[in-house]
């Protein structure tokens, strides 16, 4: 495996050593159930206590505002279903954006089979929405807005702090799906004037499962997994204790190094877009070139197509993503890149590579040198290449 | 279900591929909208398929698809061509995941496509040779 390069940290990462050192114990001896009153138990549920105080730590939250869920999918359901709901006889008005996840797309669609009025904000070229045209949207029945945090396919960063003061003024609940920002960049729920944010833990080095949703205190948050009494009666299911410890562990690691690590990626960043853009004509970036994400580079070649691209990656020991119909298992090439105003073919041919605390300069160098001739074969077989 | 070691190889070494100048017949299927393009060039001598070579704008299974239909008729009459359907080719492939059954349908439209062209080209009659469709390709 030395040879392998991985560079899809926005699919998922790697666990950490220590992550996966601090997990073992609930794994193995420690397995006692947290409701349960004698020391076993005990010593489970202080575990998960330990975790949400990390969790809050790393978000300027409080403990009790935060809820550990199985993912980031269930947290952004969550959040916005049971807002809906909650808050129905004030309003059916939601406002979100048409780059969102799946999670919270398919969540407003559900909702808007179900009685409620969603708007899909647009973006501009580089992925952006326009602030004016967020407070257009808003209207007396509005009752809440979701906008993600950070694109996971163009990286972008939206103006969370400034959606979440309109928001605010307006009195209408502000969710955030920042499950590609949490311990990458800043996150700061009061500054951000958030109400609920999703969050998940192995796109930060943590395991997969373990999700979290913070819920500001004063929030009406109806449950929406029923049964016990588990995290004060509003997530329901005996807790993957393991999985809530590795999320604690790994996002307190992340946030002490982010200041350091976030540099260091984001130059690595730099170097492969200027590094492809430079050494592969007719290409270009997806997104913003600053206002996104440290790890992320999203870069479409003219006349190519996208899995072809990662096939030829994963024969030279490169993991990658693309935003082609072929890789997304559906007709359409992705979403995102449509909303940017980006031609079919130019969608399709697009490749994601996220970079992350494991990756090297040498990496990025060997994703330099190997892209430039994979492309060149593909053109020299492509019939829309001149 | 993943790719064979048969379509892998057609995609990392693919056969026939390029363009044939004063082709016989050319036939191109698929759009920009769903990512497969598939352009296919015959040089027909009487009634055998002397030579074939392609260009495909697509994922992996389009690529394989197109280089294993290619080896299917080079060297074959036209008979025997029009009876490489896209069932020949997933056989021949090993089986296709089937979200890229579609792709081993445009290979079969694109051999149909340029057999076409060629018996317009000539003002000819090919018996089981219909135009292209309209719709050039539906996933399925």
């Amino acid at each position: 495996m030395s040879d392998f390069i991985y560079f899809d940290n926005a699919a998922t990462t790697k666990v950490r050593d220590e992550v996966f050192e601090a997990m073992a114990p609930f794994l193995k001896d420690a397995y006692g159930n947290p409701s349960s009153v004698y020391k076993l138990g005990r010593e489970a549920k202080n575990a998960i206590e330990k975790a949400r105080e990390q969790t809050a730590a790393a978000i300027g939250a409080k403990p009790a505002e935060i809820f550990f869920t199985g993912s980031g999918t269930e947290s952004d359901n969550w959040a916005i279903i049971s807002a809906a709901f909650a808050n129905k006889d004030k309003g059916n008005h939601i406002i979100t954006s048409n780059i969102e996840h799946h999670a919270v797309l398919h969540s407003c669609e559900y909702l808007s089979k179900n009685g409620f009025d969603i708007t899909y904000l647009p973006v501009d070229s580089s992925g952006i929405i326009k602030i004016s045209d967020l407070k257009a949207a808003i209207r007396p029945e509005t009752i809440l807005i979701s906008i993600m945090y950070a694109n996971n396919e163009i990286g972008t960063i939206q103006p969370i702090a400034e959606i979440g003061a309109i928001a605010g003024a307006n009195n209408i609940l502000f969710h955030t799906d920042a499950v590609q920002a949490v311990g990458h960049v800043p996150v700061n729920v009061v500054k951000d004037c958030v109400d609920l944010l999703t969050l998940s833990a192995h796109k930060f080095h943590g395991p997969k499962g373990a999700g979290a949703l913070y819920v500001r205190s004063g929030v009406k948050l109806p449950s929406f997994i029923h049964g016990g009494g588990q995290e004060k009666g509003r997530r329901a299911g005996t807790e993957n204790v393991a999985g809530i410890v590795g999320l604690g562990c790994a996002i307190e690691l992340i946030t002490r190094e982010m200041a350091g690590e976030s540099v260091r990626v984001r130059k690595l960043r730099d170097k492969i877009i200027d590094g492809i853009l430079e050494s592969v004509p007719n290409s270009q970036l997806n997104g913003h070139r600053d206002k996104r994400l440290p790890g992320n580079a999203n870069i479409s070649f003219d006349y190519v197509e996208g899995e072809s691209i990662l096939l030829m990656l994963d024969m030279k020991g490169i993991a990658a993503s693309s935003g082609s119909a072929c890789t997304s298992g559906s007709l359409n090439p992705s979403h995102v890149l449509m909303a940017l105003g980006l031609p079919h073919e130019k969608a399709h041919g697009s490749l994601r590579v996220s970079a992350g605390r494991y990756n090297t300069d040498e990496d990025a160098d060997k994703l330099i040198a190997e892209i430039g001739p994979i492309v060149n074969k593909l053109r020299a077989m492509s019939p829309l290449a001149k | 279900m993943e790719y064979t070691e048969k379509v892998m190889d057609h995609f990392a070494n693919p056969r026939n591929v390029g363009e044939i100048e004063n082709a016989s017949g050319i036939g191109e299927v698929g759009n920009a909208q769903c990512g497969d393009i598939m352009k296919i060039f015959l040089d027909i001598d009487g009634d055998v398929v002397k030579d074939v070579k392609f260009k495909t704008f697509g994922c992996g299974a389009a690529v394989a698809s197109s280089s294993a239909a290619t080896e299917m008729i080079k060297g074959k009459t036209i008979k025997e061509a029009l009876n490489v359907t896209n069932k020949a080719v997933v056989e021949d492939l090993g089986g296709l995941p089937p979200a890229k059954l579609h792709c081993s349908v445009l290979a079969q439209e694109a051999i149909m496509a340029a057999l076409w062209d060629y018996s317009q080209k000539n003002g000819i009659t090919i018996e089981g040779v219909r135009p292209p469709r309209a719709e050039d390709h539906h996933h399925e």
